[in-house]
């Protein structure tokens, strides 16, 4: 439930020509009827399994020059647009050869579009967009229209230099998203991974559509189990570059950091929602512990106290409990535990392998991977009613699932093309599954930041 | 045939020259204390023929025994070196999502503590390792439960703690990448390696 539309400019230069913020600002505004009603629903529930994808109208974008450059730069936008939404899941782009009308000639603003042409060919969304292109600098403007209601939900103009198309698009979708579901969606996330593509396992992290691949460590070693911290500022990781597996903490940008490295095994890092401290396993006290560290990787309070296997913590939304696996019953088993209460409960009972938990943003459920009959599947369960269900099955062996910040996705590791591993993606409901990277090498352990 | 006759005419020179100097020799006068010197010059020769003949089978007796000795060390030696590859290769198995020590498991942590003795200057790692089924941070887990009870065996067994480290590979670093169930069985593993 929410009630604001978006009608905020975001410029990425502050010093953006004032005639046209003043300009568009009104063109915006006056455009936009709809947003004196307030909305009391969401278009669309992420959570309900059996979601039918929406279609939506993607219209050539406008380009107001209409020189060369522009056009190519309109096109490219509005790709990136199209592949975008369709990256959700729950938006599916119509093929343009059913569009009745072209705004992109007849106008891309609120009173210049027939509704009809829209609903006719059973759009329930409509985006138009156009472009301005001078000397290498940007502005484009965008629009999401209701056409059943014929309405305006986002309206918005970014402006900055040709490379940051991308990021204002994505920005853009990042709106529709809220407007749509009340949460920002995907677009701005990262995801951390592992991949052996120069020999040795080394961390990397991308975009949420697999672009923008980066090289986070180069120690030939062996890397593993990368987390990403709330604010999306430092990963965690565990290496073998010492000589044995230590957790490294590293702030991305600079070179603030730290190495937990107490006797015996440092892995299985994971960062708390809201505040820079992770959970992490230890041996240290030769049984296998899960510890409350500092962001320096000093120990603040030990966890667990069960003796037997206790790895793999993962936090509840709030921070209050931790999900992980736990042998004390004898097989690996996924249990919860309250940090301040310490009451434990085991949530998996069918099967005698259950390891690798992910607690859903909405902190209703977990996805984690078990065993059956030498067959290694996603699964997905409901904690209040403790019933699971399979995510995965009869495609390769399928491992590490993590959540995307709306909890709409998860990505996970699978050898279904191949055998090798590689990542992919799927609708928490386990629909459209896709691979995400088209990497040379094995790809593991992906973890979806905020 | 020519040089046939040639040969036949040098042999006959070569005889008749020999009749001469025999000839020659006869011809000396040659008194009977000579002959008795003569007598004890060849027992001192037959005894000196005698001593040299012990020597030499004194020396290939010895010459024997060295070899035998060194072939002897070489075998030790080979046998050592034998011990210690066995010692590095034989790897400890485990059963599937078990730390625990089979019997056959134990008995081969028997013969490597007696190795282990045997050499008390070696010190040693344990490497704990897994098959690929389980996941990643699991298996570090498993990984190292495995190497610390091969460990506390060991200790058990009388080697002490300070010449054994260990770490956990999990399964990162397999025997065999093929995925069936005797790879599997070889990747679960505790494997020595000598510091």
């Amino acid at each position: 439930m929410f009630k604001h539309y978006i009608r905020k400019l975001i410029f990425f230069l502050p010093r953006i020509n004032l005639a046209i913020f003043v300009f568009v600002g009104i063109a915006l505004g006056l455009l936009s009827p709809g947003a004196a009603f307030s909305k009391d629903y969401d278009y669309i529930n992420i959570n309900n399994p059996f979601l039918k994808k929406t279609p939506v109208a993607i219209t050539e974008f406008k380009a107001f020059n209409g020189h060369a450059a522009e056009i190519r730069d309109g096109k490219t936008a509005k790709q990136m647009l199209k592949d975008a939404l369709n990256y959700t899941g729950y938006l599916k782009a119509i093929n343009p050869v059913a569009f009745l009308s072209n705004p992109a000639d007849t106008g891309i603003q609120l009173g210049q579009i027939n509704f009809r042409d829209w609903t006719g060919i059973g759009a329930e969304l409509l985006i138009t967009g156009g472009i301005y292109e001078n000397n290498g600098r940007v502005k484009l403007e965008l629009r999401l229209f209701d056409t059943f209601n014929t309405k305006l939900l986002v309206g918005t103009a970014y402006s900055g230099s040709r490379s940051m198309i991308r990021s204002m698009i994505h920005k853009f979708c990042g709106e529709i998203a809220y407007a749509l579901t009340g949460k920002r969606g995907v677009f701005n996330s990262k995801i951390a991974f592992v991949s052996t593509v120069n020999g040795k396992k080394e961390i990397f992290i991308c975009d949420f559509d697999g672009e923008n691949i980066k090289q986070i460590t180069s120690d030939r070693s062996i890397s593993l189990s990368p987390s990403w911290s709330y604010d999306s500022n430092w990963l965690s990781y565990v290496s073998y570059k010492r000589g044995r597996p230590e957790i490294f903490i590293r702030k991305l940008k600079g070179k603030r950091g730290a190495i937990v490295n107490f006797k015996g095994m440092n892995i299985s890092p994971a960062w708390m929602p809201g505040q820079l401290k992770l959970a992490a396993t230890l041996s240290k006290n030769k049984d296998q512990e899960i510890y409350l560290l500092t962001i320096k990787g000093e120990i603040i309070k030990r966890i667990t106290t069960s003796w037997g296997i206790d790895v793999s913590p993962d936090f509840s939304p709030d921070g209050k409990k931790i999900v992980f696996t736990s042998k004390r019953t004898g097989t690996p088993q996924i249990h919860i535990k309250d940090i301040e209460s310490k009451r434990v409960e085991r949530l998996t009972f069918n099967g005698l392998n259950n390891t690798s938990p992910a607690w859903s943003p909405d902190g209703k459920k977990i996805a984690y991977v078990g065993i059956v009959e030498n067959k290694i599947n996603i699964y997905l369960i409901d904690i209040n009613t403790g019933i699971p269900i399979q995510l995965t099955m009869n495609q390769g062996d399928n491992e590490d699932p993590s959540w995307s910040p709306d909890g709409s996705m998860i990505t996970f590791t699978s050898t279904r093309e191949g055998g090798v591993q590689r990542i992919f993606v799927m609708n928490a409901s386990g629909s459209d599954q896709r691979r995400l990277l088209n990497m040379r090498g094995r790809q593991t352990q992906p973890d979806w930041s905020n | 045939m020519k040089n046939r006759m040639w040969i036949n005419l040098v042999m006959a020179i070569l005889v008749a020259g020999l009749f001469l100097t025999v000839s020659c020799a006869k011809k000396q006068i040659v008194e009977s204390g000579t002959i008795e010197n003569q007598a004890q010059v060849e027992a001192g020769a037959k005894v000196k023929a005698m001593t040299d003949a012990q020597a030499e089978a004194e020396r290939i007796k010895q010459q024997k025994l060295d070899d035998q000795m060194a072939a002897q060390k070489a075998l030790l030696a080979s046998k050592a070196s034998a011990d210690k590859k066995r010692f590095g290769n034989q790897d400890v198995h485990f059963q599937y999502d078990s730390a625990e020590l089979s019997p056959m498991a134990k008995m081969l942590l028997k013969e490597k503590a007696a190795w282990l003795k045997a050499n008390y200057t070696v010190a040693v790692t344990i490497e704990g390792h897994c098959d690929e089924r389980g996941t990643t941070n699991y298996n570090l887990a498993l990984g190292e439960r495995r190497a610390a009870t091969v460990k506390s065996y060991l200790i058990n067994l009388g080697v002490s703690a300070s010449r054994m480290n260990i770490i956990s590979f999990g399964e990162e670093q397999p025997k065999d990448f093929s995925k069936t169930e005797s790879a599997f069985r070889k990747n679960r593993r505790a494997h020595f390696s000598i510091d």
